[in-house]
């Protein structure tokens, strides 16, 4: 079975229309998220979650009710089902914790309960609460985003050193698309941004590359064979030849994901979808950014006839480590 | 292929070695199946959020213990300069590590300067001001030393009253990038609110001499020193509510009898009325101290402080060298906390909790099921895809995904990593990515096979052409999960965690594993063989 025989798409034709299409999605993400603004966690915003379990289960709106009468400043709290829905289960999220308020930092899950016992709802037991003070949430915003630029730095050094600077850039380009499409996606649908996400994001970042340095090591070795052509065609054809390889692979991690976001529950939801929208973002952007940015930056140049500077580092490289191919 | 035996053997070693690792201890604790006790100790260890437990963060106040050791200082100074004839006039502490002093007269100045160097010695920086003042300032490399003591010194209290609470496998550790925070995990804790109180609470006992009070007011407990506070005494409120009815204050002297570093142990007991009461026994040296004080001052009444605040004030009635009560109105249940916050230790300085999560047991099952269920869900759709596109190849990576996949289960195991939600995840995608290098491999040998080679051919080819691009690709991964590891802490480090693990056994299942059986399969066939792929 294939599902590519003999592919021989132009790919390298339509890279401007791609271009566009994903400055539009990022656009509208950034206009989203400007006006909007993306919805931060608890985890880097700070604030208190407290998720109960009602005996018999509750319609949303009456928890809602009884937690803006009970908790003050509740009319802002989100509620909302917890886990498949008749599970009795609800999270209550408030954006303050108490230590702001000059109070222990638990005060403000304290009111939570406090509200619930009060009103007409019947009995429920806590299964769980997050608090995260002001000085945590400034803490894990600051080294996400540590993590993640140094990853970013990370892998765009391990590039350079392993293929041209262009190559590097057209990586980095489409790993940096990817990420901002999941945070359009995330802003577009509402999700939270939590450490799980973030770890979605960096887990992206991996995997998008991965998928560019297959179609960039097809270029590097089509190189050789291919020396009279432009950098163009040999990268439209290491796009078709690998294409197959990218799509399929596309697709298992894709099973595995889909998998997690129907069946992993409420805690992985945000992480599953940040890899679902990255796993598709990032084989989109394999196939159209990626090339299309390497031959942009190498464009300037002459390439036909030229020695390719991509075999450069194969030949430095010492006898023998090469022994392999 | 003549070390083709070989290398069959050493897939089929490997793999029995991680099986009997990482999957037989867990199948054997749930089945009851006979295994050492060595091995069954090998369990996957489960995170809070799988298992249920209370995750902490904490910020040790340490200005209050440079504030105290300052303090400290600045009093034995003006003892010092008292004894050698020079009494300061004023004593001041404006920061945690800055004190200022007054009235040194100029004839005197050598002499102050001698006991201050005696006293202060390398650890304050001495600047002379205006009309004999002088400001001491901690040296910066001081304060930190001090400042990193005061952290590792709560650590290791928090360390000891969680084990006397009974919690298995609590982790205490210093946290975050300001130097002054403490992550508290503990599984399986029930009643949150009395370990958090328990945690925090500083427990600094002191007993010291009542020189006057209770009074409703200070202005009237000083009114017979002239509205004035003398130098070596104090006034401590005496405990909110309770039996008193009102405010009490109480001036008592400075210097403690004992304090809760004299004490050796402390048990709960009954007060003369029955009421619960915290006994205490002394240390040899703490019982030489409290002897003489308590045989000084018989008829006396001498202060217990907890926390700054009197809890009760009985009279002395002849000399007690080494045993006491603690008593003044509390519950049963505070008498055995107290006796334990006493036992192990004071903290050096309060805390605050800046980080609190609280994952019940049935929220840590429901994210256990939902993990096996994803997992499951997300083999078997591998699975029929792998056996759907590629026929018998497909076999040969599933094959290599599940030993992929014990590997990683028995070097979890073995190594004592913990598993999280997002370490499941981390699992799954781990399936997913190792099944990404055999597709890379089976599209390459798809296509050499397209330009008429022979099956062995093909596939060592595309073995060899493969490696490259592979190992290029799990660096890649590898430094993203290398930076996520950095970052996050429980769940998400478990994540990174399983990721790392998962990365390095997939490199040698894909190439070595997958290669193995291809060559074993094509062993005996003639060398343009066909390929069900």
């Amino acid at each position: 079975m294939s599902f590519f025989a003999n592919p021989n798409y132009d790919f390298v034709k339509w890279r401007w229309h791609a271009i566009a299409l994903s400055l539009l999605v990022i656009l509208a993400g950034a206009a989203v998220i400007m006006t909007r603004g993306l919805q931060k966690g608890v985890d880097f915003e700070g604030g208190t979650i407290v998720i109960v379990k009602f005996d018999t289960p509750k319609a949303i709106e009456q928890v809602r009710a009884a937690i803006t009468a009970g908790v003050p400043g509740g009319g802002d709290a989100v509620v909302q089902d917890y886990g498949p829905s008749g599970s009795g289960s609800v999270m209550i999220r408030v954006r303050r914790t108490g230590q702001e308020s000059g109070g222990e930092l638990s005060k403000e899950a304290e009111g939570v309960m406090a509200a619930l016992k009060k009103s007409n709802l019947g009995g429920f037991t806590v299964i769980g609460t997050e608090i995260v003070g002001p000085i945590v949430g400034e803490q894990l915003r600051r080294q996400g985003l540590l993590a993640t630029v140094l990853a970013l730095a990370g892998i765009m050094v391990y590039i350079a050193l392993r293929f041209q600077l262009s190559f590097a850039v057209g990586a980095i380009a489409a790993t940096l698309h990817d990420l901002l499409v999941c945070l359009a996606f995330l802003a577009f649908f509402r999700y939270d941004l939590t450490l799980n996400v973030i770890a979605g994001l960096l887990t992206i970042t991996g995997y998008s590359v991965n998928d560019t340095i297959v179609i960039f090591d097809r270029v590097r070795e089509n190189m050789r064979s291919q020396r009279r052509e432009t950098l163009a065609t040999i990268v439209n054809t290491a796009v078709n030849q690998t294409l197959s390889r990218t799509v399929i692979t596309a697709g298992t991690t894709l099973l595995s994901v889909i998998a997690l976001y129907f069946f992993g529950g409420e805690v992985l939801e945000g992480f599953a979808f940040t890899m679902l929208v990255g796993i598709i973002s990032g084989t989109y952007s394999t196939v159209f950014i990626a090339a299309a940015i390497a031959i942009m930056f190498q464009g300037r140049k002459p390439v036909k006839g030229q020695v390719i500077p991509a075999a450069a580092p194969e030949t430095t490289r010492k006898p023998g480590r090469r022994r392999a191919s | 292929m003549k070390n083709i035996r070989w290398k069959v053997f050493t897939v089929i070693g490997v793999f029995a070695v991680f099986f009997t690792l990482g999957v037989y201890p867990i199948l054997a604790n749930r089945y009851n199946l006979p295994a050492p006790a060595w091995l069954k100790a090998k369990q996957l260890k489960l995170g809070l959020d799988l298992r249920g437990g209370v995750h902490l963060v904490l910020r040790v106040h340490t200005d209050e213990a440079l504030k105290t050791s300052t303090t400290t200082t600045s009093d034995q100074l003006r003892e010092a300069a008292r004894t050698a004839g020079v009494n300061l006039t004023a004593v001041t502490v404006p920061s945690p590590t800055t004190f200022h002093v007054e009235g040194v007269p100029q004839d005197k100045e050598a002499d102050f300067r001698r006991v201050a160097d005696d006293i202060t010695g390398t650890n304050y920086d001495r600047n002379p001001g205006p009309n004999g003042s002088y400001d001491f300032t901690m040296r910066p490399n001081i304060a930190v030393q001090m400042r990193q003591q005061t952290v590792t010194q709560a650590r290791e209290t928090i360390d000891r009253r969680v084990n006397e609470l009974g919690v298995t496998e609590p982790n205490i550790s210093e946290y975050g990038d300001t130097g002054d925070q403490l992550l508290v995990q503990l599984p399986g804790v029930a009643d949150v609110g009395r370990a958090k109180e328990i945690i925090r609470s500083t427990a600094q006992l002191q007993l010291k001499i009542v020189e006057a009070g209770p009074m409703s007011s200070q202005e009237a407990l000083l009114q017979q020193h002239g509205g004035k506070l003398p130098d070596d005494m104090e006034v401590v409120p005496g405990a909110a509510g309770g039996d008193e009815a009102g405010a009490a204050f109480y001036l008592v002297r400075k210097t403690a009898a004992v304090t809760g570093q004299d004490l050796r142990t402390a048990q709960p007991t009954l007060d003369d009325n029955g009421r619960p009461a915290v006994g205490f026994s002394l240390t040899r040296e703490g019982s030489g101290k409290f002897g003489k004080v308590t045989g000084d001052n018989i008829g006396r009444s001498l202060a217990i402080i907890l926390d700054n605040r009197v809890q009760s004030a009985p009279r002395i009635d002849g000399r007690i060298n080494d045993n006491g009560r603690i008593y003044g109105s509390f519950t049963q249940e505070q008498v055995r906390d107290l006796s334990l916050v006493l036992n192990s230790g004071a903290l050096p300085a309060s805390m605050s909790y800046l980080e609190e999560r609280v994952i019940g047991p049935t929220l840590g099952q429901d994210s256990i099921r939902s993990g096996i269920i994803s997992s499951l869900a997300g083999l078997a759709l591998v699975i029929l895809f792998m056996l759907a596109y590629y026929k018998r190849s497909g076999i040969n990576a599933i094959v290599a995904m599940v030993c992929n996949l014990i590997i990683l289960l028995g070097l979890m195991a073995y190594f004592g990593a913990t598993m999280t939600l997002p370490g499941i995840a981390g699992f799954i995608l781990t399936m997913g990515m190792g099944v990404d290098s055999n597709v890379l491999i089976f599209e390459r040998i798809k296509e050499e096979l397209a330009a008429q080679r022979g099956a062995r051919a093909a596939v060592n080819a595309s073995f060899s052409r493969v490696f490259l691009t592979l190992l290029d690709t799990h660096v890649t991964s590898l430094i993203a999960a290398a930076f996520l590891f950095q970052f996050g802490t429980g769940p998400i480090r478990g994540f990174a965690t399983t990721l790392t693990i998962g990365l390095l056994t997939n490199l040698f299942t894909s190439i070595f594993v997958s290669k193995t059986l291809f060559e074993a399969a094509l062993r005996r066939q003639p060398a343009q063989a066909s390929l069900s792929i």
